[in-house]
């Protein structure tokens, strides 16, 4: 279906997916608040216009209908952008949607820095700890269209509430068809020996080429796709920790609340390793070119090189100190 | 269904007297005349459905829940106690018979409009009754809601406006004014309809024409009272949420029981 190498967004993907799933079953239901061609639902509209639900600019609606949707027996997907999704219509996802378990999935585009240019109220930065902190949410981005697909086939399977992040630009293709993804499951891409890059979504393109970068300069570095940052694969975290010592985490989120803090929290209570973390720092961004404010933000492959040389740093200087310590026992 | 629903919240010594009292009438009319329930089959799949959207008036759908046997009665002296299936708002998953968790106001009517748009889909005849509050109108979404409903021609949903005219913080004309609330409605393409909310011919010829009415949604204005039934409730904004003492539940109860004689 997708070729690795190509580059496809994953909304495009979100949209075919979409559009084979409402073959497949009668149950799912599509709501939208008048963003059917950015989120490409529009194909799954024109095949089935009974079942699919254009609200208008009324997120709050959107989200709430689509609960109610769900009480009747549903599969109801909710289509528009992250900052829309998970802001606007946020009081809509904790009390109507995960506090009953409703089966709503929530597949909020534009995820991140990627609406570039159209700046900071179009730019979902936040959204990812804000969704994470409601109970019995699933949250997942997959990194590129083949994941997406089955991201939102195992969500529609899933019972309850998912939130899927999905981004506007082409990504490269990274897997073949039949990759082994699960959600709850992260991807070993490659394993490391001095350090381990866990990336999120459309940054597990940049982690990799950040590893190749380090393999040049003679360090071996591990990555991993993190695509479900809820529930997290700790198995995962707590490996790379051991085999590794370092670890970088690559998200294009602020650094609080979403990848960053989520396999903070594994390491601290499991395997507390020198971790850094890409990622806005406190701020918001503002309008220009995708790459252009991922060089000017930290978050571009140069960053992610550089934060993996400062958490090898840290774990090597931890280490000397370790063996330079004197033993207490030495005056006795 | 008074005495029930003041005996809750006196037990449970918070929650919100006056919107249940108001909302009593027109709940009763609901649960005993007018949906198509089955209370021991609560998730069956062509009842007509119930939304609370001024949630904390649940003590009047607890007590009409508990009256039809969707639980068992004792559970009503539960209310608002630590591991109760009566929360303070409603919430579906742990009540039998309480079709939507609200609370948080503003929510209901989109609900509802989720759930009128199912049924057109599955070709099922329910029907969905969405009872909202007068203060709850000031919240946006409800209009979103509303236009909503019209785009799709909801004539299976049935908005009810308990207009008691009374918030927290005093009358809804000094909060926010709402009148002319019928224009209002029927600007955004609605069958309004206006009756008495305490009035029981009122009421079910009101829901009889409603459920006639095709091609587009109706809106039940009810004209009500805030703390209906008990004199000195009445009309009071601070029986918006506080609960009788024990004195001021044998007084309101001694009230209605002579006005049911």
């Amino acid at each position: 279906m997708y070729r690795k190498g190509d580059m496809v967004s994953t909304r495009d993907a979100y949209g075919a997916a979409l559009l084979e799933l409402g073959r497949r079953r009668k149950e799912i239901v599509v709501f939208e608040a008048d963003l059917s061609k950015p989120m490409r639902t529009d194909k799954f509209a024109r095949e089935f216009p009974e079942r699919f639900f254009n609200v208008g600019v009324a997120e709050q609606n959107e989200m709430a209908a689509a609960a109610g949707a769900a009480t009747c027996g549903k599969i109801a997907f909710v289509s528009t952008y992250a900052v829309f999704a998970s802001m606007r219509a946020c009081e809509q996802i904790r009390t109507f949607v995960a506090y009953p378990r409703l089966n709503v999935k929530i597949c909020a585009s534009h995820g991140g820095l990627t609406p570039a240019s159209d700046g900071v109220t179009h730019q979902a930065t936040e959204d990812l700890g804000i969704v994470r902190t409601i109970p019995y949410m699933t949250v997942v981005m997959p990194a590129d269209a083949v994941t997406t697909r089955l991201a939102v086939h195992q969500a529609a399977e899933l019972s309850g509430p998912v939130y899927v992040r999905l981004t506007r630009d082409a990504v490269p293709v990274l897997y073949e068809d039949g990759a082994d993804f699960r959600i709850g499951k992260a991807i070993v891409l490659q394993k490391g020996k001095d350090v381990t890059l866990i990336g999120l979504g459309d940054m597990v393109c940049k982690a990799l080429r950040a590893a190749e970068e380090l393999a040049r300069e003679g360090i071996c570095a591990g990555v991993i796709d993190m695509h479900t940052i809820k529930p997290i694969d700790q198995e995962a975290i707590l490996e790379a920790a051991r085999d590794t010592g370092a670890l970088v985490t690559v998200e294009d989120h602020q650094i609080c609340g979403g990848l960053g803090s989520a396999v903070a929290e594994v390491l601290v209570e499991g395997a507390p390793v020198p971790m850094e973390r890409i990622g806005l720092r406190n701020l918001f961004a503002e309008s220009g070119g995708y790459e252009e404010l991922l060089a000017k933000y930290h978050m571009d492959v140069p960053a992610i090189v550089a934060a993996a040389k400062r958490a090898i740093e840290r774990r090597n200087r931890l280490e000397q100190q370790v063996r330079n310590s004197p033993c207490p026992n030495a005056s006795r | 269904m008074r005495c029930e629903l003041l005996k809750m919240i006196h037990h449970a010594r918070s929650g919100h007297p006056g919107g249940s009292l108001s909302a009593a009438d027109i709940v009763t009319a609901l649960y005993w005349h007018v949906m198509r329930l089955r209370p021991e089959e609560p998730n069956w799949p062509d009842r007509d459905r119930f939304i609370l959207s001024k949630g904390h008036c649940c003590p009047a759908l607890y007590a009409a829940l508990g009256m039809k046997g969707y639980f068992d009665r004792k559970h009503l002296l539960t209310l608002r106690e630590i591991g109760s299936i009566l929360q303070g708002h409603p919430d579906s998953r742990k009540t039998p018979g309480v079709d939507a968790t609200t609370g948080s106001l503003g929510n209901g009517l989109s609900l509802g409009v989720g759930m009128a748009l199912m049924g057109k889909l599955d070709r099922k005849d329910y029907r969905v009754y969405v009872m909202l509050g007068c203060g709850e109108l000031d919240e946006g979404m409800v209009w979103e809601a509303a236009m909503c409903a019209n785009k799709y021609k909801l004539d299976n949903l049935c908005a009810i406006v308990d207009y008691n005219r009374l918030q927290i913080d005093g009358t809804a004309d000094e909060v926010m004014p709402l009148d002319p609330l019928d224009k209002k409605w029927e600007s955004f393409g609605w069958n309004v309809l206006r009756m008495d909310g305490h009035d029981m011919s009122q009421i079910l010829g009101a829901f009889a024409k409603a459920g006639a009415t095709q091609g587009t949604s109706t809106v039940i204005i009810a004209d009500t009272v805030k703390g209906k039934g008990v004199s000195f409730m009445q009309n009071v904004c601070d029986w918006h949420g506080k609960a009788p003492t024990d004195e001021e539940l044998a007084m309101a109860i001694g009230e209605l029981e002579k006005e049911t004689l």
